[in-house]
């Protein structure tokens, strides 16, 4: 049998480690894009187009993210189509965190005082010229600690994928414990290069939060 | 022909109806104040001038063109006439210069430099010409106020809406306000002030309208409305009674 050395189990995870970092940078960009449409969707005043938004929500928020794992993964492959478990993981977290940033970022937009919708509107300025110029600039700032907070989310939902065969840091945990017999070392090293990636954020994240909600506009 | 012409306008809020049938014109160059109790109806009033309310019956006409909901047709009507917040309203994340520019540049298309010059020229017109590059939070209630008035008039409006300009400021900053409301008013400037500056609307308004429970109950000349009030309501709201 051979013996694995604490560096080789370290190693492999590491390795592993960047395709967890890369899933969730994806994921977290697509998801951006995408939500970025929902929230346009969402506020607008076509009423199709918001009730489109709203129940693409629902369905995103309203189902375990595993389901959607699944569904992208095996779903697309009965329509005959053969997905690889990059892309599936890659489609369904991108979906998933489009549906959560939509509704952050609804918020901040909904947080600016209907005073600057009416200013910007008598000031003769269209719907699209009002988001781009008076309201985003300003919801955005009310948007970076949430927004940011909630990368830590992705960041963890990227462990789902290890169930539809995406190799990255959890799966990874999987196979070097079945070569080497010891679970709670492997996976307390899992979980702490998890911690390692999230805590940083979540700390970044507040004090985005102290300094952008400081009583100073500009 | 009239610039503002409004005429048997509705407006309900649910049950509430707060306007019940309005009917008066207001030619070029008027000054108009609009008094009366709050809940009378006379900032709906301002704000279904310039599309920012829907009416239910009735119709208001700008230079001539009806004001309908769609949104170019809006905009079209809130070129020609300007309106100014009892909140400011000011674009927190802009400075006073940048606040004047933003429309001229965004809706008009003006280039940055002649957005600028008017920028410069409208400010300097409300005395906070050296105010250009300080942000909104900089400044007091007063000089927000005057910046909000230079935005509006960067769009060279016909006419300006006042909603209660001066009824969030302290005592001590009205009067800046009202100065620059004055100097508009002798150049020619329409303007259609919700206000409960009494002694500024005798001094500077053609005419006074008085609402009561969405009506016009008076309208008249200040001399006429403010010395012989003809109606109980009138006489009570100025403290005769």
């Amino acid at each position: 049998m051979i013996e694995f050395t604490f560096w080789d189990i370290l190693r492999n995870l590491l390795l592993a480690a960047r395709w967890t970092i890369l899933l969730s940078l994806v994921s977290f960009v697509g998801g951006g894009l995408v939500g970025l449409l929902i929230m346009f969707m969402r506020v607008s005043r076509n009423r199709v187009l918001a009730g489109v938004a709203r129940l693409y929500i629902e369905i995103f928020q309203g189902t375990p993210l595993l389901m959607q794992l699944f569904l992208s993964f095996f779903g697309l492959a009965l329509l005959g189509m053969t997905v690889p478990a990059w892309l599936a993981a890659g489609l369904a977290l991108i979906l998933w965190s489009a549906s959560f940033l939509a509704e952050i970022w609804r918020g901040c937009v909904e947080a600016i005082a209907k005073g600057q919708w009416e200013a910007s509107a008598s000031l003769g300025m269209g719907r699209l010229q009002q988001m781009a110029y008076v309201i985003l600039p300003q919801a955005l700032r009310i948007a970076v600690a949430p927004t940011v907070g909630f990368s830590v989310q992705v960041v963890k939902g990227t462990a789902l994928t290890s169930i539809i065969g995406f190799v990255e840091l959890t799966k990874a945990g999987t196979a070097v414990t079945n070569a080497t017999f010891q679970p709670f070392l492997v996976y307390g090293l899992v979980a702490i290069i998890y911690f390692a990636l999230c805590w940083p954020l979540s700390k970044s994240s507040q004090f985005l939060e102290r300094k952008l909600n400081a009583a100073h506009h500009h | 022909m009239p610039l503002i012409t409004i005429d048997g306008v509705k407006k309900r809020f649910g049950d509430n109806e707060v306007l019940k049938g309005i009917d008066f014109d207001i030619e070029r160059g008027e000054v108009i104040a609009i008094i009366g109790k709050s809940g009378s109806g006379k900032s709906t009033l301002l704000r279904c001038i310039n599309g920012l309310e829907t009416i239910d019956e009735g119709a208001i006409s700008v230079a001539g063109e009806h004001v309908l909901t769609s949104e170019a047709a809006l905009r079209a009507l809130r070129l020609k006439i300007g309106m100014i917040f009892q909140q400011f309203n000011l674009f927190p994340h802009l400075t006073a210069g940048r606040n004047v520019m933003l429309s001229q540049m965004v809706v008009r298309k003006t280039k940055a430099d002649a957005a600028e010059a008017m920028a410069r020229k409208m400010l300097d017109r409300v005395g906070l010409v050296h105010k250009f590059d300080a942000y909104p939070d900089e400044l007091s209630g007063g000089q927000q106020q005057r910046v909000a008035i230079a935005r509006a008039l960067a769009m060279e409006p016909i006419g300006l809406l006042c909603d209660e300009i001066t009824s969030a400021l302290d005592p001590e900053l009205v009067s800046e306000v009202l100065a620059v409301v004055k100097e508009l008013a002798g150049e020619g400037m329409t303007l259609v002030m919700v206000t409960h500056e009494m002694r500024f609307a005798r001094d500077v308004c053609s005419r006074v309208v008085f609402m009561h429970q969405g009506r016009v109950h008076e309208i008249g000349p200040p001399e006429t409305v403010f010395a012989n009030p003809a109606t109980p309501e009138l006489k009570q709201f100025l403290g005769m009674l």
